[in-house]
């Protein structure tokens, strides 16, 4: 499946109905608007007999940070993924605007022991990349001190940032996080998240990520999505943080503590957030018709 | 010094440059069992030029193409692990080319084969190890910073707008073509230990991806020329007196290495 990512003239959309069509693109410059980086639609994604995701919309403007929110196996990665082209949704649109520089910081970089790679050498693969740009680009992102070091001597924290810097010298136009502060420590999730705005406000770039807690993200962010299969709660962080399909998601108390049990390797997560109960879809279908945070007011019957 | 000499060292130490680098990505995206795959498989391309009747070169390089683009076919099927894909396609095809050759009633020399036979290199095949050779160098080269980009993360590349399905098919068929051209060299059995124990070598020392892919060439130079002394000092087998130098060299390094 071709994406046509760079080569696309205008914004245009792909649309795949089903798993055995190939995508057809067509423009759609009615629907597009000319500042959206970003827009999915009506994205359903099954995998090994697996529902994933079920009709997820999601836009994304230059500028705007968006977070996806929610449990272990909500789809959050899957639908970064599809947004980054590199998975195929089973239904629905994507939507990229034109030859859209996309930054992409993956949820961990696991390099192998035996080869032997510094930090410079690692960023130089960024093609047309100085020795400038890349001292600049580390000292942005707070981690010049680490230009000569192993790649795999680094820790949680600097090892983010160096993804980060990989990033921002494709000069992007849209920053996909996949967790950026997995392995850090809680002073340096504030500090990440502070520095993801810093790098939107410098480089006016949209930025889309994915993160496990809203309590964190809160500020840094201008709109979250709150995913569970489905979207169930969108909208500003505050909205999203008192609406009952997010509380029915992570429980009052879970809702609160999610911030400190984040880097304590989930074990807070499962009791917050297993996606399999039928009965917790449900009970969010029904809270779900608080009319202004609803993206897709689903069927009830319609048995995802 | 004799002809065929001169045939032996230059072949051995062809083999040896190209084997530098292309066993840095084999050790990096760990294929070594893949390069065991390919070997056997060689056999298979052995006995069909001897059915066939066509220059036997040719029928193992081919062969050994047609085994990796199965397995790329095989794991887009997702229904088994690479490594038992592996296994399957390395002894079905090993057991395929003896069961093979023995239709052919000649008697060919099965050991030549096996642990290769570097002394009676003809011209004709240092031919065919020049070109795979500065085939799989002019691949490597061309695209070295995009294969370690596929090679430390794959989705990273692909987001930046690396193919990184063709990047693995030809890394894939880069192998299949060196392993081909090389089984004269060492055999069948050893090709794999040119590849990676040169490599394994240079990483001990290396700083960067370069330093290791060229301290695994000149690793592997240093074997040939140990093991084709050795051969003529000792009458030892070539093909093994290469790999036992190698691995004395990996031996030696690790414990300096270790001493630091």
């Amino acid at each position: 499946m071709i994406y046509h990512r760079f080569t696309r003239p205008l914004l245009h959309c792909i649309q795949a109905t089903d798993l055995n069509t190939a995508p057809s693109i067509t423009a759609t410059s009615a629907t597009c608007i000319p500042q959206a980086l970003l827009h999915l639609h009506g994205i359903d994604y099954s995998a090994g007999g697996h529902h994933i995701l079920h009709q997820v919309n999601l836009h994304l403007k230059q500028g705007q940070i968006l977070t996806l929110i929610g449990p272990n196996g909500a789809g959050k990665t899957s639908l970064v993924k599809i947004a980054l082209g590199l998975v195929q949704p089973t239904r629905g649109t994507v939507d990229r605007r034109a030859n859209l520089r996309i930054g992409y910081m993956p949820q961990k970089l696991q390099v192998e022991t035996t080869l032997p790679l510094t930090v410079q050498r690692f960023l130089q693969l960024v093609p047309h990349a100085s020795n400038t740009d890349i001292v600049a680009a580390l000292d942005e992102v707070g981690a010049a001190h680490v230009l000569h070091s192993r790649l795999q001597s680094l820790s949680g924290g600097e090892q983010q940032r160096v993804l980060l810097a990989r990033a921002l010298l494709r000069k992007p136009e849209l920053l996909v996080l996949d967790e950026p502060t997995q392995g850090v420590d809680l002073k340096g999730q504030a500090d990440l998240y502070r520095l993801i705005t810093r790098i939107r406000d410098v480089h006016g770039c949209g930025v889309l990520m994915v993160s496990h807690d809203l309590h964190l993200v809160m500020s840094a962010t201008d709109e979250v999505i709150c995913l569970n299969q489905h979207v169930c709660c969108h909208g500003h962080p505050e909205q999203v943080s008192n609406d009952p399909a997010y509380l029915e998601l992570f429980g009052q108390s879970g809702a609160q503590a999610m911030a400190v049990y984040t880097h304590h390797h989930y074990h807070g997560h499962n009791l917050a957030g297993d996606v399999v109960d039928e009965h917790v879809h449900d009970e969010h279908c029904q809270h779900d018709h608080a009319p202004s945070l609803l993206t897709n007011p689903h069927n009830h019957k319609d048995g995802h | 010094m004799a002809d065929f000499l001169w045939r032996a060292l230059a072949a051995g130490l062809l083999l040896a440059v190209v084997a530098g680098p292309l066993g840095c990505f084999i050790v990096w995206r760990r294929m070594a069992y893949f390069g065991d795959t390919l070997s056997h498989s060689a056999l298979f391309g052995i006995a069909l030029g001897l059915l066939a009747n066509l220059d036997m070169q040719l029928t193992v390089v081919l062969a050994c193409c047609a085994i990796a683009l199965l397995l790329v076919l095989l794991e887009r099927q997702q229904s088994l692990a690479t490594d038992t894909l592996l296994g399957i396609l390395a002894h079905s095809a090993l057991a395929l080319g003896l069961v093979m050759i023995s239709f052919t009633h000649t008697q060919i020399d099965l050991q030549a084969y096996l642990f290769g036979d570097l002394l009676t290199v003809t011209t004709q095949e240092l031919w065919w190890l020049l070109g795979g050779s500065v085939l799989a160098l002019v691949v490597l080269l061309s695209q070295w910073n995009p294969l370690l980009s596929f090679t430390l993360q794959s989705e990273l590349a692909q987001v930046e707008g690396l193919n990184t399905t063709r990047l693995r098919v030809l890394l894939m068929l880069v192998v299949a073509v060196v392993v081909a051209v090389a089984m004269k060299v060492v055999g069948v059995l050893l090709i794999t230990s040119l590849l990676i124990i040169p490599a394994a070598t240079a990483r001990l020392f290396a700083r960067s991806p370069e330093q290791m892919a060229l301290g695994a060439s000149a690793c592997g130079c240093l074997a040939v020329l140990g093991g084709l002394a050795s051969s003529w000092q000792w009458n030892t087998p070539t093909g093994p007196s290469i790999v036992v130098v190698a691995a004395l060299l990996f031996a030696v390094s690790a414990i300096i290495k270790g001493r630091k």
